[in-house]
């Protein structure tokens, strides 16, 4: 989680990660972001999410993105 | 007759299409008839206020409203000037203190911050669209300025990135704007069955693809809600849900979807034609797509915004293999795109790079209040010194192929291509370096990974450069990487050694 966490803070430092749980519905991660968030994690974690897990609820929030990185992982 | 104003579009398409739907969003949608009723509104509101011949700032969301806030802008005999509602403030204050305009156009979004923008102004006044459109049209006045326009009068500004740090306003005319209509149309086959599923914002010339045209074949216009296009699943979804079948999208766009996979899982059901462009797209990406559509023709274009959007098209007829260019192609008709260098003059034969100089009615009017930045770009055709006629100068290199296919090679300065943006790297560093304490910076571009980097001294906070950056330049001009050093690293002359830094940072 915590090398989950230090990829988003790169990309928004004044952001707290661990509470926020609107990252998409305040805009607060963009296309830009998410293009970069997708990229890092497939390299740090050595997966591919899928386009059909490419959805705003699992971009949400730094816990639902955890969630998905595990649930690839198996 | 020939055309010779823009808005001739509309007026010969009411009578056919005035019910028909031009410009939707989610949100809102306006048939041809409401798109001329509103910016009729518009327009009379302009022209009572004794506004003519001068840049009206539209600063508004994407809409189908803004479209009929551009059109009210030209038939009250101005040009509009759409300003991205989310650029900073700092950046927007730059924009006005080049045009010096008296009006802003706001919405109901962009309202505290244009009143915030002309507070301590005396000259410009904001106006609210939803009251201008409830102006009583006045006929008689717009067709007076309509009759007393020619097709060299301006119809839009649009900025875009200047190397010192201050946006370029490209200023564009009725007659460039329409050569450029008829020749994408001919050359993509728009028609009045087309769907635009439209992704380019209305602040950059981009979106020129589908404005015109709409209004050229009473076709039809969707403006696709930005946020889709981090989720290329839902993004395709809704192409389809519109019934979309014709999409001018910026390759990294095209790259999204395809790179994640997405055109396995869904396919564009409707999709019949494909233009990218704006950037390099990788073969492997395009190979998805033309596989995923099948029936659909795929074109790569490519121009600059000083010659009105698109200048060349390359019709894209077969698989690309890794590692090979997709070409340009050629020039439009009536449009010449010739390469050219100093030392070799014209240069015609393959394989031999030179710079993309563009000649033609598509060139636009230069850039706005800056005589000494057009005067650097836009030249006297080299050939001759018979009479004026400019040449625009791209900075592009490119190569003919075998088949006299034009091939883009690199830039001949510091400017980028990303995320379908045109960005100047000395844009970002005159940004970076306004912030206290900062002594030098060089931003870098890694075309690999479509990275932005800076690289910056003395090591100051990473979070606080962010947030400086955050408030003087546009969303796309943002590093994606910070690389704080104790010093610049310098070359013998005192330059910052660029070539070392890219090595260092950006790996090539």
């Amino acid at each position: 989680m915590q090398e989950l966490i230090e990829i988003l803070q790169n990309l928004h430092p004044e952001v707290d990660f661990a509470a926020c749980d609107t990252l998409i519905d305040d805009g607060i991660l963009d296309s830009f972001d998410i293009v970069s968030v997708i990229n890092e994690i497939n390299d740090t974690f050595d997966v591919v999410i899928p386009a059909d897990r490419i959805v705003p609820e699992n971009f949400n929030s730094a816990a639902a993105l955890w969630e998905l990185i595990e649930d690839l992982e198996d | 007759m020939p055309r010779t104003h823009v808005l001739d579009y509309l007026t010969e398409i009411l009578p056919q299409a005035a019910d028909k739907t031009a410009f939707a969003s989610p949100a809102e949608s306006l048939t041809f008839a409401a798109l001329e009723a509103q910016s009729n509104a518009v327009a009379s509101a302009l022209t009572a206020q004794g506004l003519y011949n001068e840049p009206v700032v539209v600063y508004m969301e994407k809409s189908p409203r803004t479209v009929a806030a551009f059109f009210g802008v030209i038939k009250a005999g101005c040009y509009y000037v759409p300003l991205d509602d989310e650029m900073p403030r700092v950046r927007i204050e730059l924009i006005l203190d080049t045009l010096q305009p008296r009006a802003v156009i706001y919405d109901t979004k962009s309202k505290s911050a244009a009143e915030s923008l002309i507070a301590g102004k005396d000259v410009i006044a904001a106006y609210d669209y939803a009251r201008l459109v409830q102006t009583a049209p006045d006929l008689p006045a717009l067709s007076a300025i309509r009759s007393r326009a020619i097709d060299t009068d301006p119809i839009y500004v649009v900025f875009t990135s200047g190397s010192t740090g201050k946006p370029k306003g490209v200023c564009a005319c009725h007659r460039s704007v329409i050569d450029y209509v008829e020749n994408l149309s001919d050359a993509l086959g728009f028609d009045s069955e087309t769907v635009f599923g439209n992704q380019a914002p209305l602040y950059v010339d981009a979106c020129l693809k589908e404005l015109y045209p709409t209004l050229k074949f009473g076709a039809a216009t969707h403006f696709i809600p930005k946020g889709l296009f981090s989720f290329p699943v839902r993004l395709i979804e809704h192409l389809n849900a519109v019934k979309a079948n014709t999409i001018c999208w910026v390759a990294s766009a095209l790259t999204m979807t395809a790179g994640c996979g997405a055109l396995g899982s869904v396919q564009p059901e409707y999709l019949r034609t494909v233009a990218f462009g704006s950037e390099v797209f990788l073969p492997k990406h395009l190979n998805a797509w033309r596989a995923a559509c099948p029936k659909a023709k795929f074109y790569n274009l490519y121009g600059p915004t000083e010659a009105t959007g698109m200048s060349c098209v390359y019709p894209v007829t077969r698989d690309f293999s890794e590692g090979e260019v997709i070409p340009i192609g050629k020039p439009f008709p009536n449009t010449e795109v010739f390469l050219y260098t100093k030392e070799a003059g014209l240069i015609t034969a393959p394989d031999t790079p030179g710079e993309m100089l563009i000649r033609g009615t598509c060139l636009t009017m230069g850039y706005y209040a800056d005589p000494e930045r057009t005067a650097a770009a836009f030249i006297q055709n080299p050939f001759h010194d018979r009479y004026p006629e400019w040449v625009y100068c791209t900075g592009d290199l490119a190569k003919y192929d075998a088949d006299g296919n034009l091939i883009f090679l690199s830039r001949k300065d510091y400017q980028i291509k990303h995320m379908g943006h045109r960005i100047e790297l000395g844009e970002i560093e005159s940004a970076a370096l306004t912030m206290d304490g900062m002594t030098g910076c060089c931003a870098l571009f890694h075309p690999e990974s479509k990275k932005l980097l800076l690289a910056y001294a003395p090591e100051l906070d990473k979070a606080a450069v962010l947030t400086h950056l955050r408030g003087k330049l546009p969303r796309y001009m943002l590093p994606n990487g910070l690389f704080p050093i104790e010093a610049m690293p310098l070359t013998p002359n005192g330059k910052i050694d660029r070539v070392l830094l890219r090595q260092t940072y950006a790996g090539a």
